[in-house]
């Protein structure tokens, strides 16, 4: 496919695509629905630009394998969905303790155990507050649509690379499954190793995350590690707002429950509700300054309401519960199981709730 | 008169004092990498991955190019390090408990890949790091920490070869027992290490060498004591010697 052309793609295999177009040369990932098309595509295509794919025997050994590919600088990713995400946290840990880059694509099924197949948000506390040991953050980008999974992958890497702290892309199992037309970014050469990598040619590396000498060194290293992501917090968050200038009603939602609001806000404007849209694009930093305005400027009108529209139980909510610090009542509109919603679902939960 | 130099500490091994107790087989294995390093020119082209044991601080003696694995995970790391950066000699240095316990899938797959890569593996038949618990290849009727009355068969089942296991697999291309108790042992186990380095370098793929190892701290041992045990016990559970020597794919694939 030529570059910036439109082409009819399935989201999972766009995230292969736009990867590898970014530099991506190591794939390493162990089968598990809904994200099959993603080995499966990389299977084929890296080694038609010299890059690596390995089935990994785990996903233990897919994020192990990631951390050992992006230690020696090269650009490499897994994909899987919630088990085998919850499987990788250990490697995630050390990957962000021994603060070496990674992309991880999170295509959320429903939990919890093996729970279904069906699309699910249930891993959003998992990605952005934790998931393995330490005081650690990953980034974590939400997408909504294929073209913004191709846009956000292919920007992945460099942030990951940037700032040596693993990247996680969060979707919800239809985001891997729905095809549509999105404009493919031009292949890019992959990058240099960078100075702190193994095998730099420079100067000797250890990347390593154990701590132990009694000098303080692993409190310093928090510490470090801190400042970075308080950067990271300033420099990578971004929300979209969609007809929430004049709101009185504003939904907040990721990924597909996004797209459907956006439907739902403009029926519901047919009524006569002033309703709008607020989107996170990274839940992690979680804009939370943005939603805290749009709360602020809300809030002086006594009846207006925020809805938290998820596919898990209150996990996005307790985000928005920060940043909105009281000041706007709040509802939730839950569905949990691997179980989506429609769009007259959200239309009359919201009308219902408004009365 | 002018002295003559007889022997000199290999400039691949830093100056820091090691922190394994005496008579630690990490110590002996490390200086013979370290020499083998620095004869066969590779210091800097190797990159190590470390394991979660007591041979986590390799990269604090070993002066190369070091990752450190999560336990058990070092040969899915050095997997990908190899595929991605091919020019680099990949060496994964591992205890027991991290290559046959927690971290057997990693050994087994990257094995029946024929990851080309070099394997060293420290079997002291004991969790060194921790204090001396049970390990998969602790010897029957051998007292550990959690198994204080000595290891029973039926409940903590038989000790596991490694070498013999992975023999079983087609892709491997060498694979070998040594120890290290005499100088005669150590000369001979410096000659198969070397050829485990020179198979990667030749493009010939994965090889293995188990380095049967004395622990004296957590068996309770002086160090000659430890040295009697790995001659007496050890070997008579894990045999010295070679299991494969130039692969056997060829064969295998007329089957
Ligand atoms: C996931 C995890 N589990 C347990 C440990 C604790 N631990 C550290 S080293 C070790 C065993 C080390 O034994 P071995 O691999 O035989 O190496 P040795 O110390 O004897 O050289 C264990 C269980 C850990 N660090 N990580
Ligand atoms: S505890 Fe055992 S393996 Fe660890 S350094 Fe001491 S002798 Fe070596």
């Amino acid at each position: 496919m030529a570059d910036n052309e439109k082409v009819l793609i399935k989201g999972n295999e766009a995230i292969a695509e736009a990867a590898v177009r970014a530099g991506c040369r190591g794939y390493f990932g162990y089968p598990i629905t809904p994200q099959n098309e993603v080995p499966e595509y990389m299977s084929r295509r890296l080694p038609e630009v010299g890059g690596v794919f390995v089935q990994a025997e785990s996903e233990l050994a897919s994020i192990n394998m990631v951390y050992g590919a992006t230690a020696a600088g090269v650009r490499a990713m897994t994909s899987s969905s919630s088990p085998g995400i919850s499987l990788m946290q250990e490697g995630i840990s050390y990957i962000a303790g021994a603060e070496t880059p990674a992309v991880i694509m999170n295509m959320m099924r429903g939990g919890p155990g093996l729970g279904n197949i069906a699309p699910s948000q249930a891993d959003y506390l998992q990605a952005t507050k934790g998931g393995g040991h330490g005081d650690y953050n990953l980034i974590v980008f939400a997408p909504s649509t294929v073209q913004e999974i191709v846009d956000i992958v292919y920007n992945a890497f460099d942030v990951a690379f940037k700032y040596r702290n693993p990247v996680m892309i969060l979707a919800d199992g239809i985001m891997g499954q729905i095809s549509e037309a999105v404009s493919m970014p031009p292949m890019r050469d992959p990058a240099d190793i960078p100075d702190w990598a193994l095998g730099n040619g420079k100067n000797r590396a250890v990347i390593k995350s154990l701590r132990l000498s009694p000098d303080d060194a692993l409190a310093a290293h928090n510490k470090h590690l801190q400042e970075k992501l308080a950067k990271i917090r300033k420099e990578v968050v971004q929300s979209e707002e969609y007809k929430c200038d004049d709101a009185d009603y504003v939904v907040v939602a990721y990924g597909t429950p996004a797209r459907i609001t956006k439907t739902v806000v403009d029926a519901l404007r047919e009524e006569g509700l002033k309703v709008g849209l607020f989107r996170p694009i990274t839940i992690w930093p979680f804009p939370y300054d943005a939603l805290k305005a749009l709360s602020d400027r809300m809030s002086k009108n006594s009846s207006s309401k925020i809805f938290v529209a998820e596919m898990a139980q209150n996990q996005l909510e307790q985000d928005v519960r920060m940043a909105v610090e009281g000041k706007v009542a709040i509802d939730s509109f839950n569905r949990l199981g691997g179980v989506n919603f429609d769009e007259e679902d959200l239309f009359d939960f919201i009308k219902k709730s408004v009365k | 008169m002018a002295r003559k130099t007889l022997y000199k500490k290999t400039s691949v091994l830093t100056d820091k004092i090691m922190h394994y107790c005496p008579g630690c087989a990490h110590s002996l294995t490390q200086k013979i990498i370290a020499e083998l390093i620095e004869e066969m020119g590779l210091q800097k082209n190797t990159i190590f991955v470390a394991p979660v044991g007591c041979a986590v601080l390799l990269y604090d003696y070993i002066d190369c190019d070091t990752v450190e694995a999560a336990h058990g995970r070092a040969p899915a790391m050095a997997t990908a390090i190899k595929r991605t950066r091919p020019d680099h000699f990949v060496v994964s240095y591992q205890g027991d408990g991290d290559l046959l316990s927690i971290g057997i899938a990693e050994t087994i797959h990257a094995a029946n890949r024929g990851e080309n890569i070099t394997v060293i593996f420290i079997n002291n038949a004991i969790y060194g790091m921790t204090g001396g618990q049970m390990a998969p290849t602790t010897l029957i009727g051998q007292v550990t920490t959690t198994t204080q009355k000595g290891r029973n068969p039926e409940t903590e089942g038989y000790p596991i070869r490694a070498c013999e296991l992975l023999n079983t697999l087609v892709a491997p291309y060498f694979i070998e027992r040594v120890k290290l108790t005499s100088s005669a042992d150590v000369i001979k186990a410096k000659k198969v290490l070397k050829k485990a380095f020179q198979n990667q370098l030749d493009g010939k793929g994965y090889s293995f060498v188990e380095v049967l190892a004395g622990c004296p701290t957590n068996w309770r041992m002086t160090p000659a004591d430890a040295n009697k045990w790995v001659d007496e016990k050890m070997t008579e559970f894990y045999p010295i010697k070679n299991f494969r020597d130039e692969g056997i794919v060829k064969e295998a694939s007329k089957c």
